[in-house]
C-alpha cells in the first residue's frame, strides 16, 4: 500500500513536460497554492516547483584546461590575471578557486582590505568575453620542455572549462550580529558594534534545499540551473549536515544540507556568475543556482508550500562566539521577520539586511520555469539521494 | 555625525608643519585623507573628509584657515551602476539615510539619489562595487 494519496513518478512528469502539459510554478507561487487548496489538491495540480538562489557562495571554482603549447609545457605554477590557480593536477589542467585573491592584493594590510579582484572576478571576466592574461611557469622535462608561458586567452580559447563547486546552496544560514564594541568585517558583511545591524543570507522560501528539506528528490544527478546554464548535483556538498536541528515541517533551523554542483562554464553567463569583494574578508564569487522539485505526492507539495514565516534561523554573534566555536545564540527569528527589515535581539530592535538577492533568486526560479514549460528541460532521476542522516 | 569633504590648498611655507594631526586632538574631529599631494617646500593639495560635531568641524576649518590654507567644499556624486547591482541588499544595512532601501514585499533594492548625502559608506560595502563616487571635476584634474 502506498502511503500517499497522490503518486506521480519523474517519468510521468517528464512525459507531461515533453507534451507541453506540465504545470510548473515557482516556490513563491506554491506557497499560495498550498495555502488555498491544501497539499493534496496542490499535488494533483502542480508537477514541478522551481527554486532559486543568488548570493556569494564560497567553495566554488572551475577546472580549466588551457591547451598545450609548442613546445609542450607541464605548468607548475599558473596565474590568471595575476590570480594564482592550482596547477598540481596535470600538465595544463588547473583549478581556479573563486575565493583566491590576486597575488599582489594588499589583503588586510590596511584594514579593512578591499579585495578588489580574485578568482571569481576572473571567471566573470571570462564569461563576459574579456581577455584574461594567462601566465605559467614550469621546471621543464624531456616530454614537456617549455618553462614559461604568457598569453592572453578568452573562454573560447579554452578546450575545457568546468565549474566545480564543492559546496553551494547552504540549507539555511546564521543571522549575524556583532555584540562587541567595534565594527567588524566578516563574510557576513560589515557588522556595526553593539548589535546595531544584523545580516542574513538565504533566499528563504525560494531557496532550493528549503523546498526539499529532507532530500526526498534531490540527489546525485539532479539537473539544475547553474550560472545561467544547466548543471548537475554531483555529490552532497562539503559540510553537509543533515542532523541539524529541525522544525516539524522538516526545515532546519541551523546551517544544514549543502550541494556539490558542476556544469559547463561555457554555457554560463556573467549575469549569474559574479566576482565578489567582501570588505575586510576577501574575494569570493556569487553563483546563481536553481533546482526543480518534482511534486511526486502531497508530502512534496507540503514541503514546497513552505513560506518565509515557517523557516527560522538563529542569531549568532560574529565578534566572538562564531570565531571561538561558542554554540550560543541570541534567539531564533523567521525569514518573514528578517525580510521585514527589523528583528528583536535582547529586547532591542535591530535593523536587518540581506546578502542574498531575492530579486535574482525569483528570476532564476522564473527562468527555470520557462525552460521546463517550453519542454527544453526535463527532470533527471537522481542516482542516489543526498544522505539524510 | 556631520561629515563633509573639503579640498585644502596649503601655502608652501606650511607644508612642513604638523597642522593636520592637531585637528584630532584640539578639535575632536576625525578625518580621512582621501588624496594628498604635499611635497616639502611646495604648495600642497589635500582632499580631506572631516567628521565630527558640526561646531567642531567649523572650528577646525577656522584653525586651518589661520595658517593660510584655502578651503573649498567638495560635493560627491554617488551613482549606482544598475548593470552591476544585483539587488542583494547588503548596502541597506549600512546606508544612514535609507537612500538605499528595500521595497517590500518584492525585496527590490532601490536607490534614491535625493536622499543620499554622499557619505560613501556603501561604496566599500557593496560586494560588486556597484556604487560609484565621482568628485567634482576640479579635483579629478588634480592628478
Ligand atoms: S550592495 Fe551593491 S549589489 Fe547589493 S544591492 Fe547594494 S548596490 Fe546593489
Ligand atoms: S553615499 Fe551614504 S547616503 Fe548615499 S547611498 Fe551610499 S551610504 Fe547611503
Amino acid at each position: 500500500m502506498n502511503k500517499f494519496k497522490v503518486n506521480k513518478t519523474i517519468d510521468e512528469i517528464n512525459a507531461r513536460i515533453r507534451a507541453g502539459e506540465a504545470v510548473v510554478v515557482t516556490a513563491e507561487e506554491m506557497v499560495g497554492i498550498v495555502r488555498e487548496n491544501g497539499a493534496e489538491e496542490a499535488a494533483r495540480q502542480v508537477d514541478v516547483v522551481t527554486t532559486g538562489t543568488f548570493s556569494p557562495m564560497c567553495s566554488s571554482g572551475a577546472i580549466l584546461n588551457f591547451g598545450q603549447t609548442l613546445p609542450t609545457i607541464k605548468a607548475s605554477k599558473v596565474w590568471l590575471n595575476n590570480v594564482p590557480a592550482y596547477a598540481g593536477l596535470a600538465a595544463v589542467d588547473i583549478f581556479l578557486g573563486g575565493a583566491e585573491p590576486a597575488e599582489d592584493d594588499p589583503l588586510n594590510k590596511v584594514f579593512p582590505g578591499e579585495f578588489r579582484y580574485g578568482g571569481g572576478h576572473v571567471l566573470e571576466d571570462l564569461l563576459a568575453g574579456k581577455k584574461v592574461l594567462l601566465k605559467a611557469i614550469a621546471y621543464g622535462t624531456n616530454c614537456y620542455p617549455n618553462i614559461m608561458l604568457e598569453k592572453e586567452i578568452t573562454l573560447d580559447d579554452l578546450p575545457d572549462a568546468l565549474m566545480v563547486n564543492p559546496r553551494n546552496c547552504y540549507q539555511n544560514y546564521n543571522c549575524a550580529i556583532n555584540l562587541s564594541e567595534k565594527t567588524i568585517y566578516t563574510y557576513m558583511g560589515t557588522l556595526r558594534p553593539r548589535g546595531r545591524n544584523a545580516n542574513y543570507c538565504s533566499a528563504g522560501e525560494l531557496s532550493p534545499l528549503m523546498n526539499d528539506p529532507l532530500y526526498k528528490t534531490i540527489g546525485l544527478g539532479t539537473k539544475i540551473f547553474l550560472g545561467g546554464g544547466t548543471g548537475y548535483v554531483t555529490w552532497q556538498g562539503t559540510q553537509h549536515n543533515p542532523g541539524a536541528k529541525r522544525l516539524e515541517n522538516g526545515t532546519p533551523c541551523r546551517p544544514a544540507g549543502t550541494l556539490m554542483v558542476q556544469g559547463d562554464l561555457k554555457q554560463m553567463s556573467a549575469r549569474w556568475i559574479k566576482g565578489v569583494s567582501i570588505q575586510g574578508y576577501g574575494t569570493t564569487i556569487a553563483v546563481g543556482v536553481g533546482v526543480p522539485i518534482p511534486i511526486l505526492n502531497e508530502e512534496m507539495a507540503r514541503f514546497t508550500g513552505v513560506s518565509d514565516a515557517d523557516i527560522i534561523t538563529q542569531v549568532v554573534d560574529y565578534s566572538y562566539d562564531y570565531s571561538h566555536g561558542v554554540t550560543r545564540n541570541y534567539g531564533e527569528v523567521s525569514y518573514a521577520q528578517l525580510k521585514s527589515g527589523q528583528i528583536e535581539v535582547n529586547g532591542e530592535q535591530v535593523k536587518t539586511a540581506p546578502l542574498s538577492s531575492v530579486v535574482r533568486a525569483r528570476e532564476i526560479a522564473e527562468i527555470l520555469k520557462e525552460w521546463i514549460q517550453s519542454g527544453d528541460f526535463t527532470l533527471e532521476k537522481p542516482v542516489r539521494l543526498l544522505p539524510d542522516s | 555625525m556631520y561629515t563633509r569633504l573639503f579640498v585644502l590648498r596649503f601655502p608652501k611655507e606650511t607644508s612642513d608643519l604638523p597642522i593636520i594631526c592637531k585637528l584630532v586632538k584640539q578639535y575632536n574631529v576625525e578625518f580621512n585623507i582621501l588624496k594628498a599631494t604635499i611635497l616639502p617646500h611646495h604648495e600642497g593639495i589635500m582632499v580631506l573628509e572631516i567628521m565630527g560635531h558640526k561646531s567642531n568641524v567649523k572650528d577646525a576649518l577656522a584653525y586651518l584657515k589661520s595658517f593660510g590654507v584655502t578651503i573649498e567644499r567638495l560635493s560627491t556624486i554617488i551613482r549606482r551602476d544598475n548593470e552591476k547591482c544585483f539587488e542583494c541588499g547588503a548596502c541597506t544595512g549600512i546606508c544612514p539615510t535609507a537612500a538605499l532601501h528595500i521595497h517590500r514585499p518584492d525585496m527590490a533594492v532601490l536607490f534614491d539619489p535625493d536622499k543620499c548625502t554622499g557619505c560613501g559608506l556603501c561604496v566599500a560595502v557593496c560586494p560588486v562595487r556597484a556604487m560609484e563616487v565621482s568628485l567634482d571635476q576640479s579635483v579629478g584634474a588634480m592628478g
